[in-house]
């Protein structure tokens, strides 16, 4: 036994078995990417950044029923509501995230009974304050309007398993 | 008793009981939508339905059917009542389905979400899902007043509202028109409600087409904090619950207390909140040059002691305001009596009451409770139905059950129930009196009846004759055995307490109106006395929450907090001591009245001996220990009765204390809804004296 490992030792098959398991490696497909020029596929469900969307005629989709605010595990979401000047339908006045709260967990967009508020593909908005995770409607009714066909799309390939 | 068995326990319960009752007693739970406990069984809703078997075989509604309707097995076994037998369960999740077809899926925009009965009943006994695929049938909204907005598509026709009105408000305002699919809940002519109690159909409304109109889409029953509480706007102490959300106070609800509100406030205790929210005085003001001018509480306390420094202690007065606590005044009262003044009073209209001829002479004796007792009623100078609406609901209550002759002298009025209209002189009251001895008119029913009640406002005490006007309604509520029918009904929430704590002129002191005039003091306090006014001449300083008359006539002003902002005791009417929590915060720099005193009086140089609340109410226990007998009514002396000195009566007509329900204090008038209110009212008025 002793013997055994002493050749290996002597012939230095580990360092030998190291090259080979590299060379190996060299001939196959790369598993890295190069981001932020390549990317990995996403799922449909993928839970990024939150947007609120607005239907296509324009009219934004929230109705200030404050469910996702009540069902936030993390209380990040805060919402002030009030009928709204012109027409008195029931609007949000106020509908901050605070993205530092934020777990991710889809619980908002699950709660949401007019698929307003989503979690939508990006996930690239890093920042150098705190400050400036706090979401408010403007913000996140823009990040609607850039994101919706993503998000429309994802919608879509999401819903016959709903 | 008769026997019954339900879910198989079998129990003892009165043979009147309905099956629902019953079932209740029985501790099991039965969903219901148009029966109510306090209003007339209608029937219609059919989700109380249950299994009995001693009846017929089929689901019968447990509202409508009483106990003695069921009939006892072959072998004399008592009949059976099933509460979740499948029958039930099939029965109760077809009703559910049938309301649900013309129920709109509008749960996330309705208000009523989260304390729907609707909701929660789905969820307990409906189907998990629909069948039904065909269109809804929509109905168009009304108008039916600035307190109650409605969205009528979501009515399920439970009739509660139509029953509240006619039978507990007794305006007859609603109604159904039409059949089958096409009735519909309305004004008939659209037109507002005019009850002083129509805020009380949003509560009762089981689905969300009734909706509190001020809080429309503002926040969710979630949200809430709940903090209960005592009203002020009137001197009943009714028990409300205050829902704030954060610091702001968004909500009043009524809260379960039989002994006085049962579970009915009036518009203006429950929608006064936009008033706590404008026309606060958020920081001490200093008038400088004819103008106020914000300044520290420093400043203002130095203009204050400066100014009393100078003046002999005759001089200062202290006058009470409506809607203060007993805390506040007794803070007050400790303050004057360090000053060394006798010149304090509570009594801003000028009542002729007086702590001095006992508790009795000051109270509602015969106790709110007691109206459903009494078996008749004198109403002297007041309009119960502005002074008091939820009292004047349990009047007509006790009319509705019969046997009970109503008598009024002073300002007819639409009481909502009928009365024999005597007169307006006080001197009919003195021929009533004499009458109860000849034994004629409403003089011999008051002396043939056991328990009359003798129902005194404060139009008619706070006259010139005031104290002869108690004297004979004394005589005439005169104590029978446990019964005592003087009744004086108060409209200010302070009034009981401060009477109680003796805030009423010492020996030689001047009263409120000798204090207001020009000349008479020099320096006056107002501790939130806001309807009296104050001549040119004296200092006065203004502590209260509302810029309203009392601020703009003040010279230095510090703000304090409003009744939802402190715990506080309240005396209701009838002698009650009731305590408030807080539900809010004070605003800005304004402080808790009786911190004000207490920090007032170290800068006088005479600090008073307590620094916390739980010392003044130690001090205030003390030497007043009825009050800390929260809940309770302590005894009263009624013997002493007998001995109210009399006088002469005068001339005019007795009036009603309150020419505008909607408008009585500083916060009522900062409130933007009660003006609307008061406007409708008032039209109103117009129109139908122009008809």
């Amino acid at each position: 036994m002793q013997l055994v490992s002493s050749a290996k030792a002597l012939l230095l098959k580990e360092f030998v078995d190291a090259f080979f398991l590299s060379f190996r490696y060299l001939l196959k497909p790369k598993a890295t990417l190069n981001y932020p020029h390549e990317k990995n596929p996403q799922s449909p469900r993928y839970r990024g950044e939150h947007a609120l969307r607005r239907y296509p005629n324009g009219e934004e989709r929230c109705i200030a029923c404050k469910l996702c605010e009540a069902i936030c595990p993390a209380q990040a979401i805060t919402i002030e509501a009030a009928p709204r000047g012109n027409d008195g339908t029931r609007r949000t006045t106020r509908y901050d995230i605070d993205m530092t709260k934020c777990i991710y967990c889809g619980f908002c967009q699950e709660a949401c009974p007019v698929d307003a508020i989503v979690e939508g593909p990006n996930s690239e908005f890093a920042v150098e304050t705190r400050e400036e995770l706090f979401f408010d409607k403007q913000r996140l009714l823009d990040n609607g309007a850039i994101w919706e066909r993503e998000i429309a799309r994802n919608l879509a390939a999401d819903a016959p398993y709903r | 008793m008769t026997k019954i068995i339900v879910d198989g326990a079998e129990l003892d319960v009165p043979a009147e009981y309905t099956l629902l009752q019953a079932c209740e007693a029985a501790g099991k739970e039965i969903p219901r939508f148009c029966y109510h406990e306090r209003l007339s069984i209608a029937g219609n809703c059919r989700m109380c339905l249950v299994e009995v078997k001693g009846g017929p075989p089929k689901p019968m509604a447990s509202c409508a059917n009483t106990v003695r309707d069921l009939r006892p097995g072959p072998n004399g076994e008592p009949p059976v009542v099933l509460t979740n037998s499948p029958m039930v369960k099939k029965a109760r999740e077809g009703v559910m389905e049938f309301l649900l077809i013309n129920h709109p899926l509008d749960c996330p925009i309705c208000d009523q979400g989260g304390e729907c009965d609707l909701q929660d009943q789905a969820l307990a006994y409906g189907r998990d899902r629909s069948r039904y695929s065909e269109s809804k049938h929509a109905v168009e909204n009304k108008y039916i007043g600035p307190l109650v907005k409605t969205e009528m598509t979501r009515c399920i026709h439970c009739t509660r509202c139509v029953r509240f009105t006619a039978e507990i408000c007794g305006t007859s305002d609603m109604g159904m028109i039409g059949r089958g699919e096409d009735s519909e809940i309305t004004t008939y002519l659209e037109q507002a409600m005019t009850s002083e109690l129509q805020g009380n159909v949003a509560d009762l409304c089981p689905v969300g087409a009734l909706l509190p109109k001020p809080q429309n889409f503002r926040a969710r029953p979630w949200e809430y904090n709940k903090t209960p509480g005592i009203d002020v706007m009137d001197a009943l102490g009714s028990a409300i619950r205050i829902d704030t959300r954060g610091r702001e106070v968004m909500r009043i609800l009524p809260r379960v207390n039989e002994a006085v509100n049962e579970e009915w406030i009036s518009d203006k205790t429950r929608q006064i909140v936009d008033g706590l929210k404008t026309q606060r005085l958020d920081r001490p003001f200093v008038r400088e040059n004819g103008k106020l001018r914000p300044a520290t509480w420093q400043q203002a306390f130095g203009a204050i002691a400066a100014k009393v420094r100078t003046t002999p202690a005759g001089k200062i007065g202290f006058i009470g305001g409506d809607l203060c606590s007993v805390e506040d005044l007794f803070a007050a009262k400790a303050l004057a009596e360090a000053l060394g003044t006798k010149n304090i009073d509570a009594r801003q209209d000028g009542a002729r009451l007086d702590p001095a001829l006992g508790r009795a002479s000051y109270i509602f004796n015969p106790t709110v409770e007691g109206v459903d007792r009494a078996d008749a009623l004198l109403i002297v100078g007041s309009n119960p139905r502005w002074e008091s609406p939820v009292l004047n609901a349990r009047i007509r209550r006790r009319w509705r059950a019969g046997q009970f002759p109503i008598a009024l002298i002073g300002e007819p009025f639409d009481l909502t129930y009928s009365y024999d209209y005597l007169g307006a002189g006080a001197e009919i009251l003195a021929g009533i009196a004499k009458n109860q001895e000849s034994g004629e008119g409403f003089g011999e029913i008051l002396a043939k009846v056991e328990r009359p009640m003798i129902l005194v406002g404060q139009g008619a005490l706070a006259r010139e004759d005031g104290a002869a006007i108690l004297a004979l309604a004394a005589k005439l509520g005169a104590p029978k055995g446990d019964w005592t029918g003087l009744a004086v009904l108060h409209t200010a929430a302070s009034r009981v307490g401060a009477l109680d704590i003796g805030f009423v002129p010492g020996a030689g002191g001047l009263d409120a109106q000798q204090m207001a005039k020009a000349g008479a003091q020099d320096v006056v306090f107002l501790v939130g006395a806001d309807e009296i006014s104050v001549e040119p001449g004296a200092f006065v300083v203004y502590i209260g929450s509302h810029g309203d008359r009392g601020a703009h006539r003040a010279d230095v002003i510090l703000p304090g907090a409003a009744y939802t902002e402190k715990s506080g005791t309240y005396v209701n009417t009838e002698g009650r001591a009731q305590m408030s929590d807080r539900a809010a915060f004070p605003p800005g720099e304004a402080r808790e009245d009786w911190a004000i005193f207490r920090a007032l009086s170290a800068s006088l140089g005479k600090p008073l001996p307590f620094d916390s609340l739980a010392q003044l109410r130690g001090k205030l226990y003390a030497s007043y220990p009825w009050l800390g007998a929260i809940d309770a009514i302590a005894a009263s002396d009624t013997a002493r009765l007998a001995a109210l000195p009399g006088g002469a009566l005068g001339q005019g007509a007795l009036v009603s204390a309150i020419s505008d329900f909607y408008l009585t204090n500083p916060i009522a008038r900062a409130s933007r809804v009660m003006g609307e209110c008061s406007a409708l009212a008032k039209a109103r008025r117009t129109a139908q004296a122009a008809e």
